[in-house]
């Protein structure tokens, strides 16, 4: 069997494969045990209620990917929403709203990466200092909920892009799968994604054979503050309101998601379908325990784990044979 | 002094001195009803389960690693405990049963990273995830309130006029600097930290000292778990702990241990762990609104590690350094300036 699928596929796809494999059939069990779960709009509104969570993780992956790990993408995606939501009180137009709340999380991803790569700060510590900047930025604002009535996001929130059938999705899940093929793109065509691929595999080779690695790891964590204020609107969108205490503890989630997709925390090894897998997971779990409706909410965090050191233990079997 | 300990001592310094100048009577201890009061006692107070966690967190890290689920573990041993009371067994057994427990979810950590090999970051982030879950799971997703008298005594205590949870981080502390320092152990963590294969080769038992090493972490967790749900007589699964890991891991780089591993200071640790909780005081005693706490805790976060980092200072005060700039080339078993 092992021998078989080594011959078949190249290994290196083979955690994609199971991931997929464990969504189809963690949807069949569910299909199969409850009323309603078998329909392609149930797998589209994990969609709709997870677009925010599928373009953090992109970013994340591209850190990931490096060898790096970003801690504030939680932070910054309520600081987007908390940000758009007091612009657009403030009478400002949407687009500009737009514009400005993307510009800051890039920014400030920026910021974090000058520290990273300039000062030789360790990604952990100073993605920690970025979380707690952004979470004491959204305090320093205001403490409350605000709400977002503004008509261009309201829009956003309710209107519903019909595929034919029954079936629809929101605007945002547009938005996250343009960000998914972008990305995807970007990491497997561009010259910029082999250069992140080679930093994550061996920062000090990469170095030495000449690529840009300074730009590369500034480039990765602008692009997850990118992706993480741009989750914030999607965000903004889907809950229309700003409020610091949204989005708390989102960066696990991401982590997770990018894991469960196969990725190895070491960098260098991953793909985005992975990722969008792992997303997908994590937002069936959630579709199931809310069917089945007698499970407390924190069985998901207990899932969530169990389901994270399955995965890494297997990783682990993989990549143990390749020695 | 030691120059690995001088900048979080001038930071702490600066702190309490900032802290001096609005409020005038800031350092002064006096005793009221046969215990020391002030500001100075209720930082150590509030700071001891911090101090603790940071302890176990140093050797943690001094191996290489890092031990994501310790605010888990933290919520997990004080739900436990609180259950354990809540349902008539006596505090002792409950304390016992509690620290048991996580201390058997150390060693679960410390064999997923030592025997099946798994990455520290990602082996502790599962049981970080689930932990939560579970403590919930323990209360029910409830707050589970304890009106046990000798109970209260481990978080809100005293003994010989000082809070008990102060002797309790003391004695911890102690022991673990008798052990690291006294006996082989911190030679031997230093070993693997600087480079596992090589000290597996020379003939230390790598593993052993791993898993060893992650079960006094969650064993500290466990304690300070206890010591946080008895200072407020009640268990809550969802909030306990929550980000205790985070401002550990800080105590531990401000207190000069590099997360690469290798050397650890536990000084270093204590004086981070204190800079920390006297930032949450200052932020209240000097009137900064509470909301901008995280904000301020930022600044001074980044201030630190950046005075800290070698890179920095070479760049912002060239001459200060020594004449040839040190090589990009990290050697893990460098010893921290």
């Amino acid at each position: 069997m092992t021998a078989l699928t080594g011959a078949v596929v190249p290994r290196k796809y083979l955690p994609v494969l199971v991931t997929a494999g464990l969504f189809l059939a963690m949807f069949i069990a569910g299909g199969t045990r409850y009323e309603g779960f078998f329909s392609a709009q149930v797998v589209l509104n994990v969609f709709i209620d997870n677009a925010f969570l599928l373009v953090v993780a992109v970013g994340m992956t591209f850190v990931i990917l490096t060898g790096g790990i970003d801690l504030s993408v939680g932070s910054m995606v309520a600081l987007a929403t908390m940000v758009a939501a007091v612009l657009l009180n403030a009478g400002w137009p949407p687009v500009a709203v737009i514009v400005v709340v993307l510009l800051i999380g890039a920014g400030l991803g920026l910021g974090m990466g000058c520290m990273i790569h300039f000062f030789e700060i360790q990604p952990f510590i100073a993605t920690l200092a970025g979380m707690f900047l952004a979470r004491g930025l959204c305090y320093t604002i205001g403490t409350d909920s605000i709400p977002i009535t503004d008509p261009t996001f309201t829009a956003a929130a309710q209107t519903q892009v019909p595929l034919g059938g029954e079936l629809w999705i929101s605007p945002s899940v547009l938005i996250a799968v343009a960000v998914v093929g972008i990305a995807a793109y970007v990491l497997h065509q561009t010259r910029f994604g082999r250069t992140v691929y080679a930093t994550g595999g061996n920062e000090q080779s990469a170095r030495l054979m000449g690529l840009p690695v300074a730009r590369t790891k500034l480039g990765v964590y602008t692009i997850s503050g990118f992706c993480s204020a741009l989750g914030g609107l999607l965000l903004a969108f889907y809950m229309l309101s700003g409020y610091g205490l949204h989005a708390v503890g989102l960066e696990l989630d991401a982590i997770a998601a990018v894991v469960i997709g196969g990725t190895l925390l070491t960098g260098g090894s991953g793909f985005l379908i992975g990722t969008v897998l792992g997303v997908l997971i994590l937002g069936l779990i959630q579709t199931v325990i809310s069917f089945q409706g007698t499970l407390s909410s924190w069985w998901t965090k207990i899932f969530v784990g169990l389901l994270l050191g399955a995965f890494i233990l297997l990783q682990r079997v993989i990549s143990g044979r390749k020695k | 002094m030691n120059r690995r300990l001088l900048w979080p001592a001038v930071v702490l310094a600066l702190l309490l001195l900032l802290n001096l100048f609005f409020t005038p009577g800031f350092l002064s201890i006096e005793v009221k009803d046969g215990h020391f009061y002030g500001s100075l006692i209720d930082i150590l107070r509030f700071g001891a389960p911090l101090v603790l966690v940071s302890l176990g967190m140093t050797l943690v890290i001094a191996t290489g690693g890092i031990d994501l689920s310790v605010g888990s573990v933290v919520a997990i041993s004080g739900a436990l405990a609180c259950l354990a009371i809540s349902e008539g067994t006596g505090v002792f057994a409950a304390v016992a049963l509690a620290v048991a427990v996580a201390l058997v979810l150390g060693a679960f950590n410390g064999f997923l990273v030592a025997v099946v090999g798994i990455q520290p970051i990602v082996a502790t982030l599962i049981l970080m995830v689930a932990g939560r879950g579970l403590a919930q799971l323990i209360t029910d997703g409830q707050i589970i309130t304890v009106t046990d008298a000798s109970f209260k005594v481990i978080g809100g205590g005293y003994l010989f006029m000082l809070p008990f949870g102060i002797l309790l981080a003391l004695v911890v502390l102690a022991a673990t600097v008798f052990l690291t320092r006294r006996l082989a152990l911190g030679l031997l963590i230093e070993s693997v930290g600087g480079n596992a294969e090589a000290s597996r080769l020379a003939g230390l038992r790598s593993r052993g000292i791993l898993i060893t090493v992650y079960a006094f972490a969650a064993l500290c967790a466990g304690i300070a778990g206890v010591m946080v749900a008895s200072n407020v007589s009640s268990a809550d699964g969802n909030n306990a702990g929550l980000w205790i890991e985070l401002d550990a891991i800080l105590a531990v780089v401000i207190g000069g241990t590099l997360l690469t591993g290798g050397r650890f200071s536990l000084g270093g640790t204590v004086l981070g762990a204190l800079v920390i909780q006297t930032l949450t005081t200052t932020i209240y005693s000097i009137g900064v609104p509470p909301e901008t706490t995280l904000l301020f805790k930022a600044l001074v976060v980044a201030a630190v590690c950046l005075l800290q980092s070698a890179a920095f200072r070479s760049k912002v005060f060239p001459q200060r350094e020594r004449p040839a700039a040190r090589p990009a080339a990290k050697d893990t078993t460098e010893v921290a300036r």
